[in-house]
């Protein structure tokens, strides 16, 4: 009873959020209603009793993603209205609700026909977190061990494309250019 | 009234059709970005799901995959952003038809 009023609450909750995510032309309203969206989203999580993927959930997205996003929208001045494309409208959602459609079929496939096997049941008497660890770092090691690879890669790419100068390289230039850049340095930092 | 399998598919069913929506009619790329993230935790949810019914905890390994493979995403689109927007100036899709397509 309880947990048919909490899904209904916010599946009503995160479609509201979502909806006004890509109608509203306003990129802060689209912003917060994308954060409030993910919050709600953590929900069915703990719902469905994946406690630490909800808190992970909250963690990376209102937390570092968010945080992305409201730099990258105080860098861009999107604080102006946004002009939308013009197209059919029920061409946009038919092909949508299609696509989405096909793609939950393709999901349910295996469940309809109970082709599916649990490889790794969660264990008896251990707590979510527990078991999502054991099976994380035994069965997807080299997973998780690529995701933190890819994480770093993705990391170091954002600050060279983010920061100044990040083109130059002291090593590849000639010990004159590095002088004169020394003296324009020291010409700003005493003028 | 119990809540089952196909309630939270067709949650996510919904969801991935808002995304997509939003995918196919934003035409700032910063916007566009929000639309994917709408699309990758749609996903998400079914995965939670799917884990939860069946007793089976690789629907939620998946699931941190996904949020990790969407952080890294953003890191990297932000910066090409950032650099697109120091040079033209604006982020919008149709300025970026330089090959004619």
């Amino acid at each position: 009873m309880f947990e048919a009023v909490a899904f209904y609450l916010f599946a009503f909750l995160t479609i509201a959020m979502f909806f006004i995510t890509v109608t509203t032309s306003q990129a802060l309203y689209a912003l917060s209603a994308l954060a409030a969206g993910m919050i709600f989203i953590s929900a069915f999580f703990f719902i469905l009793g994946a406690d630490f993927l909800g808190a992970v959930q909250i963690i990376v997205y209102t937390g570092a993603v968010m945080a992305l996003y409201a730099f990258g929208m105080m860098f861009f001045d999107t604080t102006r209205e946004v002009k939308e494309k013009k197209g059919n409208k029920f061409i946009i959602v038919g092909l949508a609700t299609l696509c989405a459609v096909i793609i939950v079929a393709i999901f349910a496939a295996p469940i309809v026909s109970d082709n599916m096997l649990s490889l790794y049941p969660a264990l008896e008497g251990a707590g979510n977190t527990q078991s999502v660890g054991l099976v994380l770092f035994t069965k997807y090691l080299i997973p998780f061990e690529v995701a933190a690879i890819m994480l770093l890669v993705a990391m170091v790419a954002g600050i060279v494309l983010a920061g100044k100068k990040m083109d130059l390289s002291l090593t590849l230039l000639n010990a004159e250019e590095i002088e004169k850049m020394d003296e324009e340095i020291n010409k700003k930092v005493l003028s | 009234m119990e809540i089952g399998l196909n309630h939270y598919l067709i949650l996510s069913t919904i969801l991935f059709a808002i995304g997509l929506v939003g995918v196919m009619r934003r035409k700032n790329l910063l916007l566009l970005f929000f639309a994917t993230e709408i699309l990758l935790n749609s996903v998400n949810i079914a995965f939670a799901a799917i884990s939860h019914y069946y007793g089976d905890l690789t629907g939620q390994m998946f699931a941190f995959f996904v949020i990790a493979i969407a952080a890294s995403e953003i890191a990297v689109g932000l910066g090409l952003l950032i650099v697109w927007y120091k040079r033209h100036g604006n982020i919008d899709l149709e300025s970026m038809t330089s090959m004619r397509g």
